[in-house]
């Protein structure tokens, strides 16, 4: 320092003071920009929750108001505990099974063989209508399966229905099987 | 032969611009962002392929925990403070200024309305500590059933708002939230109460399923409607 200053003393004079560089390393800003956008950007995409349509036949004490499913149009599927899915088609001589509803997809054979039937006999698949029934120790989340399956397997006509004596003695042979 | 020199080139490339767009588009993001706030119960929720979204505004929320407990939510502050004025009225419940400013904040509760009051004096860290009952809901007696109510009294508020042009509403969207391990019954009587109140269409939240499923699943249903 003492010699620059001796130098500039030799010299025209002039004080020079030391040029800084003004320019910034601005890369982990830039990083720390773009973590926080990413971070943003997946919050207010996740926060908007995913649903799920439900329609609800309007509540009636009139017998007369319920509708009546043939009995070769219908299939009825019994939420049951344990992930187990049951089902039976007629009434009089059902045709009764189970299957593992841990995984929604193994009901699927099931919905495809019976629209089949039914649109050889009726001429038309959406004629079938599916009939859920969820036993009381079933969880929700059968629930909401069943009701995404009947999206995937673009059955049209679905409804829920309340677990009766009938159902419980129709599937009743089969638990004893087990 | 001359030597050839190479001209050399500075490696530093200016980052401003750069910066510029970064903080530009994290600010349109920190302000468009809407965050969740905290729940008084965990609900694991179901999944499925459904790719409908809910609406961002005007819901109603119906949160059912494992154990069956119910939880109210409506994320319109007008609408859940008129509610709670309504419902007051209705259950000779007074609630200090206080306490309406307090709930006119939370989002979701769950007690009966006779110990909301006590609930609203807490502070928020107070009432995330506590286990809340629930909001009961007696399918049996329609007079005690205030979920009920609550359901109704907040479709009221929300159209006499809307109507009045306080808020931009085009009818309030009921949801059920439902955790996938509550046992099928507790859903029953939700679903029951509001069809008590004539509420036959609603949603069913729940979490996208694997991608993976999408692909394969409806392939198959077009080939066995062709045949």
């Amino acid at each position: 320092m003492a010699d620059m200053e001796v130098a500039d003393k030799g010299g025209d004079g002039k004080k020079r003071s030391k040029k800084l560089s003004t320019k910034v390393d601005m890369t982990p800003m830039v990083d720390l920009g773009f973590l926080l956008i990413t971070f943003f950007m997946l919050a207010t995409t996740l926060s908007k929750p995913q649903a799920m349509e439900l329609n609800v036949p309007a509540k009636t004490d009139d017998t007369l108001d319920q509708t009546v499913v043939k009995e070769s149009k219908a299939l009825t599927l019994i939420l049951a505990y344990n992930d187990t899915l049951y089902y039976y088609i007629g009434i009089e001589e059902p045709e009764v099974g189970f299957v593992d509803f841990s995984q929604s997809k193994n009901v699927e054979p099931i919905i495809y063989d019976r629209q089949k039937k039914v649109q050889e006999q009726w001429g038309d698949k959406d004629e079938l209508v599916v009939v859920i029934k969820a036993m009381a120790a079933s969880k929700y989340k059968n629930l909401v399966n069943i009701l995404d399956e009947m999206s995937i397997t673009q059955t049209k006509r679905y409804a829920i229905g309340e677990f009766t004596e009938v159902d419980s003695m129709i599937i009743y042979d089969i638990i004893q099987e087990e | 032969m001359p030597k050839i020199k190479m001209k050399r080139g500075s490696s530093s490339i200016d980052m401003t611009a750069m910066t510029d767009v970064a903080f530009l588009l994290l600010t349109f993001f920190m302000l468009t962002a809407k965050f969740r706030a905290a729940e008084p119960v965990a609900v694991d929720l179901p999944a499925s392929r459904s790719e409908l979204k809910l609406p961002e505004s005007n819901v109603l929320i119906l949160s059912i925990a494992k154990d069956g407990r119910v939880f109210f939510h409506v994320d319109n502050q007008k609408v859940r403070v008129n509610t709670l004025l309504e419902m007051g009225k209705l259950y000779n419940v007074t609630f200090t200024d206080g306490q309406i400013q307090e709930f006119s904040l939370m989002e979701s509760f769950g007690v009966p309305i006779a110990q909301l009051p006590s609930l609203l004096d807490k502070t928020p860290d107070e009432r995330n500590a506590i286990v809340q009952s629930g909001i009961p809901m007696d399918t049996t007696d329609s007079k005690r059933n205030e979920l009920s109510d609550w359901v109704h009294l907040a479709r009221v508020s929300d159209l006499q708002l809307s109507s009045s042009g306080e808020i931009e509403s085009k009818g309030i969207r009921i949801a059920i939230r439902g955790d996938g391990f509550v046992e099928y019954p507790y859903i029953e009587k939700v679903i029951e109460t509001l069809q008590d109140r004539k509420i036959n269409k609603f949603n069913l939240i729940t979490t996208l399923k694997g991608a993976a499923g999408i692909g394969g699943a409806n392939p198959g249903a077009e080939e066995e409607a062709d045949e």
